[in-house]
């Protein structure tokens, strides 16, 4: 790899502070806490031009549904303050491609594979679940039930504390034991809590907090709604202080529930909100857009901010914003 | 293999109603291929502006004093690309490429009409003199809605056998859209194959010309891309691959540079039904 990254390069010449980094989501040890989020990394295979994905805690796929899927119409991006607006809509190579190519190179690469999976009803995810079991090689499963890109707005599993409850349960059941299932959940909904503690009761090892957030924007040259898919999913900082508010919510509410925390984070200290509210780890999402190396810089100032703090080990951090 | 590089500015100036801005970016310019694109961050390092705003390589200079130069063309149409034309030389700028596939040339050497609408003749100049280099011969067509969003035209006379201009209002050169003067071009120099760069609907006019000719054309698209790397699926676009079947590709990986004949353009904007992985209800 003759990757040059001169910005990121620079740091590495001083020695970066000693302090353990390490973490836990349920039974996935990870060597540091920041990953990639769901839809922002692809399969890792980009990114690995620009750093080594092995280095960062794990790689967080694109969502993989059981068949291929060629997404929604274009336009599918509007740029918004601190901020984007996507309806991609899933688009995706199928469960058969995913585990023929993209998961033999991450577990090639020595990257860690959090497998996110996505789809139309609760018998597909329990297969995809199934598909994976079989295949091995994924390190956890995120459990997509909080896609705002559907047609059908009745799909969004995470916004009803049943429905949500039924697609974990089908997944934990289908997955291998020693795999943990995070839920991965939507800000849009009244009581956060409710659907968090529903899906924690119908097997899940952890919560995924947040996807994006349902929004519009409307050109006012044609008078139209920009999207294709009229609406989309609202990501970037813009969205931060919503998801570290569910963050801080679920924490309170299931303490002993493992978060893996995404939604606006930016810098170090983004991610060290997150993980004061109760984050074990975080995902780096639609920063990686702005700058491709954006996950191990984070993952070298949050070390930076720990170091500052007087922290020697990572987990000491996890939720410390409660404390009286 | 792309790079990221903390650049610096090495000038900026005014082109016409354009702007050109040369950053010493090391690791870009010595592999750069004509046809591929630069990202860049705009707005400085906490900006609100999240989207890299990408453009193609104007020229690269692999041993300037500095190192390695690259060069990109842009008009000033919003926020970030006004940040852009206001920037000073030796400031940073955090710049990504060489991005994308390039134009592939021809083995032996041939006679290639080059067709450009606005500052899409940008990518066009490094091309010219890559085909130039094997022995080709260029014809250079150009076209703008006026005279000062014409891009290059001196340099074009300079290094093609005939340069034809059009405008829209008839301003400088032929009142018209380039695919007014390309048929008359391609004749007049029995061209062998033909690139494109410009808006959509100059390729798909240039393409259909070029179809129905029966002469190869590759084009180089503009499409909206947020990551310019291949991992947002924002600047997708229905191409036909070898396979005959219909997928949605990225332009930034897949392209900028297509076979004009594999892009579907009367479906650009919907998922063909007969593209893979359709919505079912409407296959």
């Amino acid at each position: 790899m003759t990757t040059m990254t001169v910005r990121a390069s620079e740091p590495e010449r001083v020695p970066s502070p000693d302090i353990d980094m390490s973490t836990r989501l349920g039974g996935f040890e990870l060597p540091n806490p920041v990953l990639t989020a769901s839809g922002c990394a692809a399969a890792g295979q980009e990114l690995a031009q620009f750093f080594d994905v092995a280095k960062i805690g794990g790689v967080v796929t694109k969502s993989i549904m059981l068949r291929p899927r060629s997404g929604r119409a274009t336009p599918r991006m509007a740029e918004t303050p601190s901020g984007m607006l996507n309806s991609i809509g899933l688009q995706g190579p199928g469960i058969d491609a995913f585990l023929d190519k993209d998961l033999p190179w991450l577990v090639e690469r020595g990257a860690r594979a959090v497998v996110s999976i996505a789809g139309g009803s609760v018998d597909e995810f329990a297969k995809l679940a199934a598909r994976l079991r079989d295949a091995g090689g994924a390190s956890m499963i995120e459990v997509n039930i909080s896609c705002p890109n559907v047609e059908d707005r009745g799909q969004v599993f995470a916004c009803d504390p049943r429905a949500a409850a039924d697609v974990v349960q089908a997944v934990r059941r289908a997955t291998d034991p020693g795999v943990p299932v995070f839920a991965k959940l939507s800000p849009d909904v009244t009581d956060i809590v409710a659907i968090a503690r529903s899906c924690v009761n119908a097997g899940a090892d952890g919560l995924s907090m947040t996807n994006t957030l349902l929004g519009l924007v409307i050109d006012t040259d044609t008078m139209r709604p920009v999207l294709a898919g009229v609406t989309g999913g609202l990501s970037g900082p813009a969205i931060r202080p919503v998801a570290l508010r569910c963050v801080w919510q679920a924490h309170a509410a299931l303490p002993d529930v493992p978060i893996l925390g995404m939604g606006g984070i930016r810098t170090g200290l983004d991610a060290l909100q997150f993980v004061l509210a109760g984050a074990s780890a975080v995902s780096v999402g639609t920063a990686t857009f702005h700058d491709p190396s954006a996950p191990l810089r984070v993952l070298r100032e949050l070390r930076q901010a720990l170091a500052e703090r007087g922290f020697e080990r990572f987990s000491d951090a996890v939720g410390r914003a409660h404390l009286a | 293999m792309p790079v990221q590089v903390n650049g610096e500015v090495l000038s900026l100036r005014r082109i016409g109603g354009y702007h050109a801005m040369t950053v010493v970016a090391p690791g870009i310019a010595e592999t750069a291929k004509p046809g591929q694109f630069v990202t860049v961050a705009v707005g400085g390092p906490d900006t609100g502006m999240l989207m890299r705003r990408s453009f193609s390589i104007h020229q690269v200079h692999e041993r300037g004093v500095y190192g390695g130069t690259v060069e990109f063309v842009f008009a000033v149409v919003g926020r970030g690309t006004r940040w852009l034309a206001e920037r000073q030389p030796h400031e940073p700028i955090d710049i990504v490429g060489p991005l994308g596939r390039p134009f592939s040339l021809p083995r032996e050497p041939a006679t290639c009409v080059l067709v450009g609408g606005g500052y899409g003749t940008a990518p066009l100049f490094p091309l010219a003199e890559a085909l130039r280099a094997r022995g080709c011969r260029v014809d250079f067509v150009m076209g703008a809605a006026r005279e000062d969003k014409l891009f290059g035209a001196l340099d074009a006379k300079r290094i093609s056998a005939t340069l034809s201009v059009t405008t829209d209002d008839g301003s400088v050169g032929l009142h018209g859209r380039v695919s007014d003067a390309l048929p008359g071009v391609l004749t007049a120099s029995n061209a062998d194959v033909v690139y494109a760069c410009g808006p959509m609907g100059m390729l798909r006019a240039v393409s259909e010309i070029c179809v129905d000719a029966g002469i190869p054309c590759q084009i180089a698209v503009e499409e909206l891309m947020a990551c310019g790397i291949g991992v947002c699926m924002t600047c997708v676009l229905p191409v036909v691959g070898d396979d005959g079947q219909t997928r949605m590709v990225r332009s930034c990986v897949e392209g900028p540079v297509f076979h004009a004949e594999r892009v579907r353009f009367d479906d650009i904007g919907t998922i063909p039904a007969d593209a893979v992985g359709a919505p079912e209800a409407v296959r």
